[in-house]
């Protein structure tokens, strides 16, 4: 394997984590600003804390590892995405903020206000929908060289049914990935009313999953030819991931081994994500940046890769141990403190 | 309209974030030492007062560590989004502590989080003190790493510029350069040093309005010793600081001090004015005090702004910054330790209520210290973003509307703040610690 395919996959890998733990995240806020409205904030506003407020600093992470490391292994890409993102970053950035600040300030501090709660969960479908123009973008076609400076076109990105299909399906599935692994954890708790109502949800939100995945490929065929076809030779790891898709949604239907569901679902979401992936390649931006273009010197990718290794080394018994006490802790995710003496 | 040079814009927009991040970022760094020192100091002494005052700063330390991480998070994607070009050459050279203090971060992250929500499912307290370790070594190496950068900004090394090219990029050199082992240490004992202040304020506060509970005296004497020890080590540092930049970036030292012309047995010169001709007007001068900073000894020859072009010249508005952080930091330096000898010598003084208001005053003028510092820092480096390769002119993006953004931030920064200090009041108000005691004594932690 190549440097710089070990370089993105890498960064592929750790995005891939963010769109899970961010969308279990992004999700339940939507949940609880929805309990809230429609009265049914006891069923899983406890819930949704118990589990959110230990981890989302962790979650937040993988997001600045992902930008950080994009810039260390492609420093051309700081070059173009910095300079055409300046708006969309920076909406991202406050709407990140305000969910941060909830955190902060509802959950540790005093119980508070319906309007930030609703404010929550509001962020938590527009920082996906806002994030994922970045892809749109990649897929070129929006972005031109004027004074050997890249400018963006908003009114061509902003009327592209491209960018409106990939914004639905970021949304559509933080609600399912979010509602699927809530329906798993609720059914942990022991509780049967909340597990009920994530039920509902994530199978309300299975089949437009579906649909809008299968839009995107769709404009696709019109907008980026090449990548179109790419994306037909990969047929079998899309075709894989339909078939995942399709257990969980069984195996939630027939309210059975919700634990199993959930790690169906990332199967899932794993293949598609790196079948896409894979049919990106080797454009970072369609069709200004490749990732061999962009690649950073030798010497700083190995030591890139060095430390990344080692940090690892360090994080991943760490998580372990995270999820143990927050998410695996029978006492704890039911509830029940343990008292010292 | 003001902003329509994206260069100045994103100077401005730059500045702010950065002068908003340092206030939580030090706080970031410095807490998590402090809340580990009062674990340990109760676990030693077992006293039950020492235990609650690492529960109690573990308590609002959550609230400001996640409004930093949210600001830093910002400061992470502006850098990008504001100096794609400084960043593009900064991948090449010095991504290695940038990614590293990700990691350190993440590490920071994932142990305070256990921390803070296992305060009672360990029944040896000493199994949960360790857990503060990895969160307190995770801060004071992310603020390692973040000072790693800049010092590479002020000094960079690690690489050749071959006809416009860079080549021979050595990430590890640049890591290492001249400029980091003083930025390093200074950013870190200041951060120490300011957070022992900042808490010895709140507890002299409590003191003022009415409580007389041996809990905020224990924690006044605590935290002023700590902030006199960090106090020293930080002038010292600085003192450091001083002879590195004379050595490698004596344009920012010389237009920090007004030193216009290279000479021998130069004088310091603290406050004062320029008039139109650049002559100074009400300075304080220190006979041979700036050859002595520089360079050891009173006869040395220090260079002036007479040995750099105009337009490589850091704008002289920087001399206030220093002295202003050079003050504050002899201030609290002298208030500590008039303090602690005070307790120890039963001079009655440091008891009285004007002295409990100066430490009270110590707590944001510390704050006030770093800023200064900070701005010198940054504003000295002028014209430069890496000084000697890039200016800030060629760093800066192209695109429009910066200045749109900048009114965005100062709106968010705004509720932040705001949020951060209402929050704060809220939760110790309601909650203060005869409260919290009288609730222990009946035999139920929480």
């Amino acid at each position: 394997m190549s440097l710089e395919v070990l370089g993105i996959s890498v960064l592929w890998l750790f995005l891939f984590g963010y769109v899970i733990v961010g969308s279990i995240d992004y999700g339940a806020g939507f949940f609880n600003a929805q309990s809230i409205i429609t009265g049914k904030q006891h069923i899983l506003s406890k819930i949704i804390q118990r589990y959110l407020s230990p981890v989302w600093e962790v979650t937040n992470v993988f997001f600045v590892f992902f930008f950080v490391g994009i810039v260390g292994f492609f420093p051309q890409s700081a070059y173009y995405f910095g300079t055409i993102l300046l708006i969309p970053g920076s909406i991202a950035l406050i709407l990140l903020a305000i969910r941060g600040s909830y955190y902060a300030f509802e959950s540790y501090g005093t119980r508070g206000h319906k309007g930030y709660a609703f404010m929550y969960g509001a962020s938590g479908l527009l920082i996906p929908a806002s994030l994922s123009i970045v892809l749109t973008i990649s897929e070129g076609g929006f972005v031109s060289i004027v004074n050997d400076n890249p400018v963006l076109d908003y009114a061509a990105l902003f009327t592209s049914p491209l960018t409106w299909s990939i914004v639905a399906l970021s949304i559509v599935a933080v609600l399912y990935i979010s509602a699927v692994f809530l329906t798993w954890y609720a059914y942990k708790t022991g509780d049967t009313k909340a597990t009920d109502l994530m039920r509902k949800y994530a199978l309300g939100w299975a089949v437009p999953l579906i649909i809008t995945a299968s839009g995107i490929v769709y404009e696709l065929s019109s907008h980026n030819e090449a990548h179109f076809e790419r994306i037909m030779d990969l047929w079998w790891m899309f075709g894989l991931s339909f078939i995942l898709w399709f257990a969980t949604v069984w195996l939630i239907w027939k309210r059975r081994n919700y634990g199993t569901a959930f790690w169906l679902l990332v199967g899932q979401f794993a293949l598609a994500f790196f079948a896409y992936g894979v049919s990106h390649y080797p454009y970072l931006l369609y069709p200004h940046l490749t990732i061999y273009e962009g690649f950073t010197n030798t010497a700083m990718a190995i030591s890139l890769v060095f430390v990344f290794i080692l940090g690892l080394a360090l994080l991943i018994p760490s998580l372990y141990l995270l999820l143990r006490l927050f998410l695996f802790d029978k006492k704890y995710v039911q509830g029940i403190k343990n008292k010292k003496e | 309209m003001l902003f329509d040079d994206p260069v100045f814009a994103s100077r401005l927009l730059t500045i702010l974030t950065l002068s908003f991040h340092i206030i939580y970022a030090t706080i970031g760094v410095g807490v998590p030492l402090m809340i580990m020192i009062a674990q340990w100091v109760g676990i030693k002494k077992n006293d039950m007062h020492y235990m609650l005052m690492a529960r109690r700063w573990a308590k609002g330390f959550v609230v400001t560590v996640a409004v930093g991480v949210v600001t830093g998070t910002a400061i992470g994607l502006q850098l990008s989004l504001l100096w794609p070009n400084f960043m593009e050459l900064a991948g090449n050279i010095i991504a290695l502590p940038l990614f590293m203090e990700v990691f350190a971060f993440f590490f920071e992250a994932i142990f305070l989080g256990i921390y803070l929500y296992t305060w009672d499912r360990f029944d040896n307290p000493r199994k949960h003190l360790l857990l503060l370790i990895p969160v307190a070594l995770g801060a004071g190496m992310s603020a390692v790493f973040i000072t790693i950068v800049n010092a590479f900004m002020n000094a960079p090394a690690g690489f050749d510029i071959i006809n416009g090219q860079l080549a021979n990029a050595n990430p590890i050199a640049a890591m290492f350069t001249a400029a980091m082992p003083t930025k390093v240490s200074h950013v870190l004992a200041t951060a120490y040093m300011t957070v022992a202040f900042m808490l010895a304020a709140i507890a002299a506060f409590r003191l003022l309005k009415g409580s007389n509970h041996e809990y905020h005296k224990k924690a006044l004497f605590m935290t002023m010793k700590i902030g006199l020890i960090f106090s020293i080590a930080a002038v010292l540092i600085g003192d450091l600081s001083g002879k590195y930049l004379a050595e490698y970036q004596a344009e920012k030292l010389a237009a920090a001090e007004w030193h216009f012309e290279t000479e021998e047995a130069a004088p310091l010169i603290l406050y004062g004015m320029l008039d139109e001709n650049q002559e100074v007007n009400y300075a304080l001068q220190i006979p041979f005090g700036l050859s002595i900073l520089a360079h050891g000894y009173p006869n040395a020859e220090v260079i002036g702004l007479d040995q750099f072009p105009v337009e490589e010249q850091p704008p002289l508005i920087i001399h206030y910054y220093f002295d202003l952080m050079v003050t504050i930091g002899m201030f609290m330096l002298a208030l500590s330790l008039i303090y602690w000898i005070g307790i120890k010598r039963r001079w009655s003084f440091v008891k009285a209520a004007w002295y409990r208001w100066l430490i009270v005053l110590g707590g944001p003028l510390s704050f006030l210290g770093i800023e200064a510092g900070w701005w010198m820092a940054e504003v000295g480096r002028y014209p430069w973003i890496l000084r000697g390769i890039m200016t800030i002119e060629e760093a800066a993006t192209t695109s429009d509307y910066v200045g749109v953004m900048f009114i965005l931030f100062v709106g968010l920064y705004f509720i932040l703040g705001v949020g951060t200090v209402v929050v704060l009041r809220r939760m110790f108000k309601n909650d203060p610690i005869e409260k919290v005691l009288a609730k222990q004594q009946g035999g139920d932690s929480e």
